[in-house]
């Protein structure tokens, strides 16, 4: 169960008031939805100057892709991806199970700015797919919009994997050049865009401040359940540590398995994409895992790379086989049997690796290998000398234990109330514990 | 130009390496991997030798 929390005090224009419910057509209209545009120059340069990002994971400028499909010329295709590989991530699918008028609205929107003349909303998630389906039977979006189902896996929502399997394919990803917006759905310019940032899209379309100032984030880690919010960029760290109840973590597993490990003295860096750059991380999909002590940062960065490993859509063989060789170092040092010729293997395969597949399943392998030995090098020589037994408690399982599931929110109209969680303990210093909770089921 | 490789072509024959080892290296697993992605114009007959070897055309040039 992933709870939700709608932030007090700061906005949460894509949370919402009433995130534990399915927003209506009526609702979405009352709010100001699918209000026509008649200049989409104009909204162009409002998603410009609002320095709109993708929140897909990239965190590529939403301007300068919608520019790029536009101005490529002949008729483009616009895709709302709602493929949520990420297994530490949640947002999509709730957006799409309780907002679903607000990613159409946005891939109407982006099919206006760039020309498209049909679209597409890309998924593997069923519940998020049959309230697509009623949306689009509630109300036409003006655009020919089809629901395409794919089968649920790490490099799925790729932007190359989409438009392959689109085009009847299977859903892995091709070497680049060319990029989607070059060629992408039969061979047309193509926008494969986030949900998120679609519904961003679709929010500055009527406000002026705020709809790109904001993120939604999955928390988890800790003794609580997972945590879906919405927080400012520039949020330090520490804030979401302290929200999600482990305030002194032993790592955070940054941006699903995208961003690597950061170590606690890290907490200070806040949400923003050149400072989390710098430190050699990522904010990515908004996937964030605070390390209690119960998780060791070896254990958790063997199970990563076991999850990878499998994951990697074996079309690259330096992909798989160097997937296979630091999951199998990392399981190893795990284990308290890896020696100084294994670690000394890791930094050269973290360094040497990537950009070397063709999509960036292998760079998230051999950042995640490299943030372990340049943050955490004590801890990495302690289990070259002896067994770790947080290790021993915790051993690879394939990723499991980093699945957060998608909220459950209800189909209806339904009334809520602020409740305290009672396992909650006080700890996040002037944020309000109210969290929402639905009155029944 | 542009020396470019389909990572999920390349099955690591090695031909590449052989025809052109200052642009190509291969790794531990015996798969290419690019040195130099702008050969200078006298490494180019090299380049187009290394492309033309490859038996599953994991390898191109580009302008």
């Amino acid at each position: 169960m992933t709870t939700i929390r709608t932030p007090t005090g700061d906005p949460s224009p894509v949370l919402g008031p009433n995130p534990q419910t399915v927003e209506s057509l009526d609702g979405y209209l009352a709010a100001g939805g699918y209000r026509p545009c008649p200049d989409t120059g104009a909204l162009l340069d409002r998603v410009a100057a609002a320095d709109l990002r993708g929140r897909g994971g990239a965190g590529f400028p939403a301007a300068t892709k919608l520019r790029s499909v536009r101005d490529r010329g002949g008729t483009p295709v616009v895709v709302a991806n709602g493929e949520e590989g990420e297994p530490g991530s949640a947002k999509d699918r709730w957006l799409m199970r309780a907002r679903p008028h607000l990613v159409l609205d946005g891939l109407a929107l982006a099919a206006a700015i760039t020309g498209a003349d049909r679209g597409y909303v890309y998924l593997s998630d069923a519940v998020a797919a049959e309230r697509i389906r009623q949306a689009l039977a509630e109300r036409d979006p003006g655009l020919p919009v089809s629901v395409l189902r794919t089968e649920h896996a790490y490099v799925a929502g790729e932007e190359t994997a989409v438009v392959r399997r689109i085009d009847g394919g299977p859903a892995l990803p091709t070497a680049k050049p060319p990029r989607p917006f070059e060629r992408g759905v039969g061979g047309a310019p193509t926008l494969v865009a986030n949900v998120e940032t679609l519904a961003r899209l679709a929010l500055l379309s009527r406000y002026r401040d705020g709809a790109a100032t904001t993120a939604l984030v999955t928390l988890s880690g800790g003794p609580r359940h997972p945590l879906l919010t919405e927080v400012r960029y520039g949020t330090p760290l520490r804030t979401l540590a302290e929200l999600h109840g482990v305030p002194q973590p032993r790592a955070v597993l940054m941006g699903g398995l995208f961003g690597g490990l950061l170590d606690p003295d890290r907490l200070e860096l806040r949400l923003d994409q050149a400072e989390l750059a710098s430190a050699g991380s990522g904010l990515g999909c908004g996937a964030i895992r605070f390390l209690d002590a119960d998780e060791c940062p070896v254990a958790i960065t063997a199970d990563a790379l076991e999850l990878l490993a499998a994951e990697s859509s074996r079309q690259c063989g330096v992909c798989v086989s160097g997937t296979r060789a630091m999951a199998e170092t990392l399981s190893a040092l795990a284990t308290g049997v890896c020696g100084t010729e294994g670690t000394a293997n890791l930094a050269r395969w973290s360094r040497g690796l990537p950009g070397r597949g063709a999509c960036g399943l292998l760079d998230a392998a051999a950042r995640l290998a490299g943030s372990l030995l340049a943050h955490f090098p004590e801890l990495v020589a302690a289990h070259l000398r002896r067994p770790c037994p947080t290790c021993a408690a915790t051993p690879p399982d394939s990723g499991r234990r980093l699945h957060v599931p998608a909220p459950d929110i209800a189909p209806g109209a339904q009334r809520l109330t602020a409740i305290d969680r009672p396992h909650t303990t006080p700890g996040a210093r002037g944020t309000a514990r109210a969290t929402l909770s639905p009155t029944s089921g | 130009m542009k020396l470019l490789l389909d990572s999920t072509l390349c099955q690591g024959y090695g031909l590449c390496q052989e025809h052109a080892p200052a642009l190509v290296d291969l790794d531990e697993w015996g798969y290419a991997q690019i040195l130099a992605a702008q050969p200078a114009a006298d490494q180019e007959p090299a380049a187009r030798a290394a492309v033309e070897a490859c038996p599953n055309r994991a390898l191109r040039l580009e302008r």
